[in-house]
């Protein structure tokens, strides 16, 4: 690719980015959300179609206009959210779309499936509905598709974002194989042990800038970070030892049966303390939401379950099961919770900042009308503390990008002076700046003697942040172990004990 | 072994960055004006008429008298009232095409307190019980749906739509009832006599009541929807139940309250109407107003200054079409089409304020190696 632009509006998302992929490599290209990597290869892939610059392919210059020329060039793309149709069958997902003539054969479709399985080592089933397959199988089932069109440049965009750390393996393992065939894999990642672990050479993107490529092997991750960011990162996070702790939060016997009749948490108790960061951990879908919006006031939960609160000034005992958000509040509870969906349930995207600070508190006082006053500067207020990026406090947050869309949820949730602070994947998809900015604004919290319950994907930040990490596997507790002598494994294993 | 000639696309969609309000309101006039001169293409090639007559005479069909004026401005206020009551609930996301049926409901309301008590009560409080009796009803036909939705989570534009037929039947109902002259099938002139229960001018305006009310809805719900807490939860319920549970807002009742809101305004309407305007009730009183008011909301973005305008052009079209249509004896469908173009052009401007389009360069201008070129290159 030579010199490739693109650009939303006034927005560059990718600007003069040069670079080549060769057969027989793994190349990663990294940097951070919104530095343009998944822009630059959906140009490859027949989605966006560059506004200057010229792709070449072997030599040749092309033009790539849908994804149908990208096949045709031999190049397929696995995207991050998989494009398949749960009622079909692996093998009808592999040939949906495909012009070919003649009969649809199913018995040569499932040989072929079956000779690009054992030829890489996957492992499907062509007869198996997508709806029954596990999250691991549809991404290989996506990489077959791609492999049967006869793609010999694959793309694979964040391919470990959900996949658990045995998954993860087994993709490396295949991807080496793939390799060892020749062909060329990028991998659109912003994760740097994956990058160390799988590629030959790292493409580094900043802000739509091509920064630079490096051998993987004379990298590492510090230096990866600098190319990534501009800047050297501290990439610890401080944790301090608070010795007083009180009770908090009470949760027992808690279950919450979804309305599919699924048991999503099964008898969950444990205890949450003021002073410490209680860390969840878990394969997502594992009944973190559920856990976190029970205790919210937000779900319906099984007629035993409890969760008391014990107030800090008065040492009463509150029920929080059975009211709703309302309630809580009236019962004097300072309950701040930033729920995993951010535009779709803490905030309104369609409103400004302001707007969106009286959001849990418009109804105060006795007046028919809004008051804006004081939001106004609250919004201010977070605008500046929290250095939010932003035209105006009025431009609807729904422009913002994802890490100041954050920022103002986070900075409205603390400044209600919470008691206890609940928060789901609270970075993610934020930069790494900002993704310290959050975890300094949760440590303070937790020094003035908050109970920051954080539920978070990252077990290396786990491990780093919290005082206690709880781990969840199919809505059961495996296991509460202390965050500062548990390792990584240990984790991993119990995030899959029920398997 | 590759076979691709390089090759741009021919034309491309790129989203634009937000567009000042005044370039914005630039592409909305242009496209006014090119929807304008299309339609005068039409004209001419099907009619051979002069299309700038035939625009004079639109303007003359909707201004050309005082009394046709008067009666463009009861209309547009007519459907401005309807509008006003559909922006709430359009706000909420919730689709109440139903206004057709709550324009009805609150007009049969409004003609049977004028049939059965114009002559028993004094005026004053006649119209205290019309007023009450148009927005009781018109309400009603709104909380059945929300009711349901929000209690059973069934389809509102379905349900609002059939409520529609069931005014509808309603209507043809109390007509029979209420026929005059006997086989006539229709109502007639309500208290033609004694005129009971008809607006009466005001300062001298024929249509003054039906200005009045209509403006002072309009600033109304202008405060309502932007400065009244009800107003807020109505934004962040159309915005995300999630969002609106997680802010301790009952969904249900904000749904049925906002809807009880919507039908009773649209059954206002219905008493302007009747009371207002046409003095009787028949099953084409609400007569599609309540589906070009649809529009008129959208179009405006749920503002209900800006809706004053955009029910004027509405009401300015749909006059000056009647008027070309009899004057050259042209065919009603001529009229449509020609609305039919303007609102075209007019809702396909929005698109233009978004996007913008990109063509196809000479193929010399479009190569700009201006970089060390870095080869791409297979193994």
């Amino acid at each position: 690719m030579i010199g490739v632009t693109k650009t939303f509006g006034s927005v560059i998302a990718t600007n003069n980015v040069s670079f080549d992929i060769r057969y027989g490599e793994v190349l990663s290209l990294l940097g951070e959300n919104g530095s343009g990597k998944t822009t630059l290869m959906n140009m490859l892939s027949g989605i966006y179609f560059p506004d200057a610059g010229e792709i070449q392919v072997g030599g040749t210059p092309v033009s790539i206009r849908s994804p149908k020329d990208a096949y045709d060039l031999k190049i397929g793309m696995i995207h991050q959210h998989f494009k398949l149709v749960d009622v079909f069958t692996a093998a009808e997902n592999i040939v949906l779309g495909l012009q070919e003539h003649g009969k649809y054969d199913k018995k040569e479709v499932a040989r072929r499936v079956r000779e690009i399985c054992a030829k890489y080592g996957f492992d499907i089933d062509p007869e198996q509905k997508v709806y029954t397959m596990t999250v691991s199988q549809k991404q290989t089932l996506e990489i077959v598709k791609v492999l049967y069109r006869g793609a010999d440049i694959l793309i694979l965009d964040e391919p470990t974002a959900v996949l658990t750390l045995q998954e993860i393996d087994r993709l490396f393992a295949v991807i080496r194989n793939m390799r060892a065939d020749g062909k060329a894999i990028v991998i659109i990642t912003h994760k740097l042990n994956e990058v160390l672990a799988v590629s030959d050479r790292v493409t580094i993107l900043r802000h739509g800038e091509y920064i630079g490529t490096v051998e993987t092997k004379d990298a590492t991750e510090a230096s990866l970070t600098e190319m990534m960011v501009g800047k050297k990162v501290e990439l610890d996070i401080a944790r301090d030892l608070i010795e007083e702790k009180e009770l908090r939060l009470a949760v027992r016997d808690l279950t919450v049966v979804n309305g599919d009749g699924i048991t999503v948490l099964d008898n969950i108790s444990f205890d949450a303390y003021s002073g410490e960061i209680l860390g969840v951990a878990g394969i997502s879908g594992c009944g973190q939401k559920e856990l976190l919006e029970a205790i919210a006031g937000l779900q319906k939960t099984a007629a035993n379950a409890s969760v008391l609160f014990t107030d800090p000034q008065s040492g009463e005992s509150k029920q929080l099961i059975g009211t709703n958000p309302k309630k809580i509040r009236q019962l004097g509870v300072h309950l701040s919770f930033v729920p995993e969906d951010r535009l779709g349930m803490g905030l309104v995207g369609s409103m400004g900042m302001t707007e969106n600070m009286m959001l849990k508190n418009y109804s105060d006082g006795k007046s028919l009308f809004l008051d804006r006053k004081q939001p106004r500067a609250l919004a201010e207020q977070i605008l500046h503390d929290l250095e939010v990026v932003t035209p105006g406090i009025n431009t609807p947050v729904r422009r913002l990008s994802g890490g100041n869309v954050q920022k103002v949820l986070v900075g409205r949730e603390i400044a209600a002076a919470p008691t206890v602070l609940m928060t789901a994947y609270a970075v993610r998809g934020l930069d790494i700046n900002t993704s310290y900015t959050i975890y300094n604004l949760l440590n303070e919290q937790k020094k003035n003697g908050v109970s920051v319950i954080y539920v978070g994907e990252d077990l290396d930040v786990l491990l780093q942040l919290c005082d206690r990490i709880m781990v969840l596997c199919g809505g059961k507790i495996t296991g509460i172990v202390d965050g500062r002598t548990a390792t990584k494994e240990e984790v991993g294993a119990l995030m899959v004990n029920n398997h | 072994m590759i076979q691709n000639p390089i090759k741009e696309p021919l034309v491309r969609i790129v989203k634009r960055d937000a567009l000042s309000s005044g370039k914005a309101w630039g592409i909305r006039i242009a496209s006014l004006l090119l929807a304008l001169v299309l339609c005068a293409v039409i004209i001419f090639s099907i009619t051979k008429l002069n299309p700038l007559s035939v625009y004079s005479t639109m303007f003359r069909g909707a201004f050309g008298t005082a009394r046709r004026s008067w009666q463009t401005i009861r209309d547009a206020m007519t459907l401005l009232c309807i509008s006003l009551g559909l922006a709430p609930a359009f706000m909420m996301r919730f689709w109440n095409i139903g206004a057709e049926g709550q324009i009805l409901v609150g007009g049969i309301a409004t003609a049977g307190c004028m049939i059965y008590l114009g002559d028993k009560l004094p005026t004053p409080l006649l119209f205290v019980v019309m007023l009450v009796a148009c927005l009781a009803a018109g309400a009603l036909w709104g909380f059945i749906p929300a009711f349901f939705k929000a209690k059973f989570g069934t389809n509102e534009t379905l349900f609002t739509l059939m409520m529609n037929y069931i005014a509808i039947q309603l209507t043809s109902y109390f007509v029979a009832i209420w026929e005059k002259p006997f086989g006539s099938n229709t109502v007639g002139i309500i208290n033609d006599r004694t005129n009971a229960g008809w607006f009466q001018p005001l300062f001298g305006l024929q249509y003054g009541w039906n200005v009045a009310i209509v403006l002072v809805l309009t600033f109304a719900m202008y405060f309502y929807l932007k400065h009244s807490k009800q107003g807020y939860e109505i934004q962040v319920v159309g915005e995300s139940e999630n969002t609106a549970r997680y802010a301790g807002i009952n969904v249900s009742r904000v749904i049925i309250r906002t809807m009880i809101l919507s039908g009773a305004v649209c059954g206002l309407s219905g008493f302007i109407v009747v009371a207002g305007a046409g003095h009787t009730i028949s099953t084409s009183t609400s007569g599609g107003r309540g589906f070009t008011a649809i529009i008129v909301a959208w179009l405006s973005k749920f503002n209900p200054f800006v809706m004053v305008i955009c029910s004027f052009l509405l009401t300015f079209l749909d006059k000056g079409a009647a008027e070309i249509a009899s004057k050259f004896n042209l065919n009603d469908y001529v009229s449509d089409i020609l609305e039919g173009i303007i609102l075209f052009f007019v809702l396909g401007s929005e698109f233009f304020i978004n996007y913008r389009l990109i063509f196809r360069q000479k193929p010399s201008a479009d190569v700009n190696a201006d970089d060390p070129k870095k080869e791409v290159e297979a193994a």
